[in-house]
């Protein structure tokens, strides 16, 4: 077993926080406070490669690999959070699905626009009575000569409101339940398309997470992505895939809270001594460094098997649901290793806190990670 | 054997640096029972000598030639080369300043020699020379010594105490052949105001992003009018576009070295205390309580930078009458 | 235009100094491409994709600066050359210009460019040295350049100033902070590194002894500085604060 870098992980690492140090950080107080879309930041992103880190170069990827994905995700949401969701929607939320399921001629278009940062992608599948349930599908796509006709709303979608193409999940046959699901690709540059409500949030507030309105949308037939009853498919691999992303995105957030929490015990003094002398502090830093580490070689060793093509929904899932309760209970006791200091909009831990909610509950929440877990050892 | 010093010029004037490294090599060499050799390089420069020769000089030797008009490397590399080779001197040192930057490494790679750069001190122990010289922007500080038979070093400015001496002081002309340069200085574009160059100045007042806009740098200005001090930046308000590159202090800017360093609005990292960290006094203006500038400075004032340098201004004019 | 780049590898400028028996311990110390090299490697990298040619990026150091120089190779050089040696390891600055000298003189080059210093020992002598060494003309501090018809124009940082230098190419040129805005290697730009060349060189590769680069000078002893005394945060209202600072700065610590 080898746990070293590669030299392109090295380079990968650096790099991105380097950039995430420079650019994203200094966005970040102001993209929270005033929902702000980083639409500069998105672009300097994409002009790296980081809006298609997996995508083979022939579709104008960076032909990477997923820990190098990983890498990516947690630098940048060390300093934002939103900005890391940003960029693993994009990545493996929508490139992922049409570089598994895709036409020669869908990569050739859609996988490369949104790999190249062209153009941003985002997943419509939660609808109002499909959340964890996510076969409840009701947004309907009929198929009317050389054009799907889709019908519906999908809520809390991120990117949703800057989005330039969808993939979607609707049903095309009520009867057959989740086998009547099929994955479209939808652009959203389409009369039959609007963005409905904006959620006004805890956290990520500087992404957008949106009401994708359908009426009559008419898109054309070969937007179809992977086959007719297998869209519940397309849905459920792509998410094992996110997994990853959102688990790094945790792990962004729980290095913030920790090293900001321990930067600030070194210098604060109480007592005649820094508070980092006190042995109630340390352990609450041991146990969450070690935590951390733990999230950590869970969630590279998911991107590893996947790297492989190996089987991965197993631990992708053990990665989200440790990582993502890390860093809440990380951002919980960084504010109050702060105390009252944390818990006011001085310090950047209130933010951590407030964005490490939504790992817990995004892409699977944590009680849905626990039934992947157990359905996979209890077979 | 002596010690020669590179006595430093542009335009005709002599550049307070050289007083200090004339002082510093007036002292090694007294140290060293070593004669003190001034070259003075320029195009009609006679007349610098007698403000050298306060400094206690055995020798200064003059070379005039309008071909070192302007400074280059190649014709001063040569005349200080011919005049190293001439004198075969214990020890050479110049000003660690725009120009000796530019120089000492040509000529010790001429001559073949060991240059340490940037000293803060220089020890003679009876038998050899060792220099101590700042590294990792003063996060440590090395001692070097230097195995060739002619030593060289440059010396960092405002550090070396200036101090007149008594010396022979004679005047000698150096006429070497001077060879042509292939660099030609077309332009030399000075910065606007009279303030102090910010390696030499006394006084500097330093302002960051804490300016919150660059009209900020105005309240700046009056303060360092107000104590003749020279203008500084930190890296976030030159990022910001407040301030030119020039006016930057720290690790990729300018070390300085002042008597009093007023630092209003910035935070205090560590790439910043690398450039100032050497300052005699340090002053620190800022609003949180925690920000390490107030840890690092000799005098800390908590507040609102807005409201403190007004009232540092009105009360240094009312002390200055 | 073929350009050959001159960088060092460098602690990380955030990097704790740690000193083990009189010498700076690199143990477990994050290694960068010295900053200043990286505006090098930047205008180097410009001027290339302006004019054609190629950039070469040199160093001498160890394995680990294999690294760095893979780096360059991500922001868009197209190939590597490390000069490693084990008499290069005391080397001082002379004796790296002088290695470096002896390679590039052996390629074809218009221009050579460095960092204008090093964020290490803070030296700035290599530029200038290697300018010796190779016979050409040299242009320090560099905040600005053109070049055209194979004459550079060359902004030079001065003491409270800046001048302007002409002179034709082949010349050693060296990078200010200022002279553009470093890009970031791109993720293609990482992939395609893998696959270019870098190539490692001895000394008598290069047909030098340990003799021509022996070191002049030597750290004999590094320390870490003198801690500052603790200071005093002044108290009060702003109008005592600033009274009560005046009256040190004038009578204790005499500094106005
Ligand atoms: C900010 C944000 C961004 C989002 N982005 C996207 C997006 O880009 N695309 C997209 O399609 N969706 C997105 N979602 C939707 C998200 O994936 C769902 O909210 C999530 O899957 C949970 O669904 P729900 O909200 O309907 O909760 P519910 O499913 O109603 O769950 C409520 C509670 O019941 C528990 N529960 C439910 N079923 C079970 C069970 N079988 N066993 C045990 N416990 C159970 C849950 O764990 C939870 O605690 C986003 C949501 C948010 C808030
Ligand atoms: C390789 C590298 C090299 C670097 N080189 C340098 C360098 O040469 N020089 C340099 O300076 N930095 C350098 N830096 C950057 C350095 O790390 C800091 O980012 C920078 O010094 C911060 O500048 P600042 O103190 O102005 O800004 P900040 O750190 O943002 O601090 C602003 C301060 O202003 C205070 N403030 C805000 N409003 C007010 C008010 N109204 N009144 C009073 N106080 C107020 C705040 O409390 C805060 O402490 C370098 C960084 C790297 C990585």
């Amino acid at each position: 077993m080898d746990f070293s870098y590669t030299e392109e992980e090295r380079m990968m690492l650096q790099m991105t926080r380097d950039f995430a140090e420079k650019t994203v950080k200094p966005l970040a107080v102001e993209s929270d406070r005033e929902h702000k879309f980083p639409r500069d930041t998105v672009e300097k992103m994409a002009a790296l490669g980081l809006m298609g880190v997996t995508v083979p170069p022939e579709y104008e990827g960076a032909g990477m690999t997923n820990i190098c994905y990983s890498i990516a995700v947690e630098e940048i949401s060390r300093h934002c959070a939103s900005t890391g969701i940003i960029v693993s929607v994009n990545n493996s939320l929508a490139c992922e699905p049409v570089k598994l399921f895709g036409t020669e001629a869908q990569k050739k278009k859609y996988l490369a626009d949104m790999a190249s940062g062209r153009k941003l992608g985002c997943l419509g599948l939660t609808e109002a009575n499909a959340g964890s349930d996510a076969a409840n599908v009701s947004t309907t796509a009929v198929l009317d000569g050389d054009e799907w006709v889709i019908n519906g709303q999908k809520i809390f979608i991120t990117n949703g409101n800057e989005a330039d193409y969808c993939i979607l999940i609707a049903q095309t046959d009520k009867s057959k339940g989740h086998r009547g699901l099929a994955a479209f690709i939808v652009d959203l540059d389409n009369p039959g398309f609007k963005v409905g409500t904006l959620e006004d949030k805890l956290g990520i507030r500087g992404s957008s997470t949106a009401e994708l309105v359908f009426e009559d949308c008419h898109i054309p037939k070969e937007n179809l992505l992977g086959e007719l009853g297998k869209g519940f498919k397309v849905a459920l691999v792509t998410l094992d895939g996110g997994r990853i992303g959102v688990a790094s995105q945790a792990l962004g957030i729980a290095r913030a809270a920790i090293e900001d929490a321990a930067a600030y015990a070194k210098e604060r003094v109480q007592f005649g001594k820094p508070i980092a002398n006190l042995q109630a502090i340390q352990w609450m830093l041991a146990d969450l460094s070690t935590e951390y580490d733990a999230a950590r070689l869970l969630t590279h060793r998911a991107a590893y098997l996947k790297d492989q093509q190996l089987p991965y929904s197993k631990e992708a899932a053990m990665g989200k649901l440790m990582a993502s309760e890390l860093a809440m209970k990380a951002a919980t006791k960084g504010i109050q290793i702060l105390g009252g200091y944390g818990y006011t909009t001085d310090y950047p831990m209130e933010r951590y806190f407030r964005d490490a909610k939504i790992t817990e509950i995004y892409e699977g929440t944590s009680e849905i990670m626990r039934l992947v877990v157990s359905a996979n050892i209890l077979r | 054997m002596s010690i020669v010093v590179f006595a430093e010029q542009r335009g005709g004037a002599l550049r307070k640096i050289t007083f200090e490294v004339i002082s510093e090599g007036k002292r090694l060499a007294t140290a060293a029972g070593d004669s003190l050799k001034v070259l003075l390089a320029g195009d009609n420069v006679s007349g610098l000598a007698e403000e050298l020769k306060k400094f206690g000089p055995d020798e200064i030797a003059v070379v005039n030639s309008d071909k070192l008009a302007d400074y280059t490397t190649e014709s001063y590399a040569g005349v200080l080369t011919d005049y190293v080779k001439q004198e075969n001197p214990s020890l050479v040192l110049l000003g660690h300043s725009a120009i000796g930057k530019d120089l000492a490494p040509r000529v010790t790679a001429r001559l073949g020699a060991g240059l340490v750069s940037d000293c803060i001190e220089i020890n003679y122990d009876g038998g050899d020379f060792s220099f101590i010289h700042p590294i990792y922007a003063g996060k440590a500080v090395a001692t070097y010594k230097v195995n060739s038979a002619v030593k060289i070093a440059t010396l960092r400015p405002n550090i070396f105490a200036m101090e007149e001496a008594e010396g022979a002081a004679n005047v000698v002309d150096f006429a070497p052949e001077i060879a042509a340069s292939r660099t030609t200085v077309k332009e030399v574009i000075q910065q606007a105001g009279d303030r102090p160059e910010l390696t030499e100045a006394d006084i500097i007042c330093s302002g960051g992003r804490g300016l919150g806009n660059p009209e900020g740098f105005d309240l700046i200005e009056q303060l360092a009018d107000a104590l003749g001090a020279a203008v500084g930046s930190s890296r976030a308000a030159v990022d910001a576009g407040w301030r030119d590159h020039q006016a930057q202090v720290g690790q990729t800017g300018k070390v300085v070295s002042p008597n009093l360093y007023i630092a209003c609005g910035i935070s205090g990292a560590i790439q910043h205390l690398a450039g100032m960290g050497s300052s005699k006094c340090i002053v620190g203006i800022n609003k949180d309580p925690e920000a390490n500038i107030l840890t690092v400075a000799d005098f800390g004032i908590e507040g609102d930078l807005y409201k403190v340098v007004p009232a540092l201004i009105e009360k240094l004019k009312e002390v200055n009458g | 235009m073929n350009i050959v780049t001159c960088i060092k590898q460098t602690f990380d400028t955030e990097a704790k100094i740690v000193i083990d028996n009189g010498q700076v311990s690199t143990q477990g110390v994050n290694l960068i491409v010295n900053p200043y090299d990286e505006y090098a490697v930047e205008e180097s990298i410009r001027l290339k994709e302006k004019n054609g040619g190629e950039v070469v990026v040199v160093s001498v150091g160890g394995d680990k600066t294999q690294e760095a120089l893979r780096y360059c190779l991500a922001m868009g050089a197209d190939r590597a050359v490390l000069i490693q040696d084990p008499a290069l390891e005391q080397a001082d600055n002379l004796g790296c210009a002088v290695a470096m000298a002896k390679l590039i003189s052996q390629m074809e080059y218009d221009l050579v460019f460095c960092g204008k210093e090093a964020v290490d020992d803070g030296a700035a002598q290599v530029p200038s040295m290697l300018a010796e060494k190779l016979d050409l003309p040299q242009a320090n501090v560099l905040t600005a350049l053109e070049i055209a018809d194979g004459q550079a124009t060359a902004t030079r940082e001065i003491d409270g100033g800046s001048e302007v230098l002409e002179m034709k190419l082949p010349a050693v040129l060296s990078a200010q902070k200022g002279l553009n805005e470093v890009r970031y290697p791109s993720l293609p730009g990482i992939m395609k590194a893998k696959r270019k060349e870098l190539k490692v060189v001895s000394l008598a590769d290069l047909e030098l002894s340990a003799e021509d680069v022996a070191a002049k000078t030597e750290l004999v002893a590094a320390e870490l500085p003198p801690a500052r005394k603790a200071g005093r945060v002044l108290s009060g209202e702003i109008d005592e604060m600033v009274a009560e600072l005046v009256s040190l700065l004038k009578d204790e610590a005499k500094v106005i």
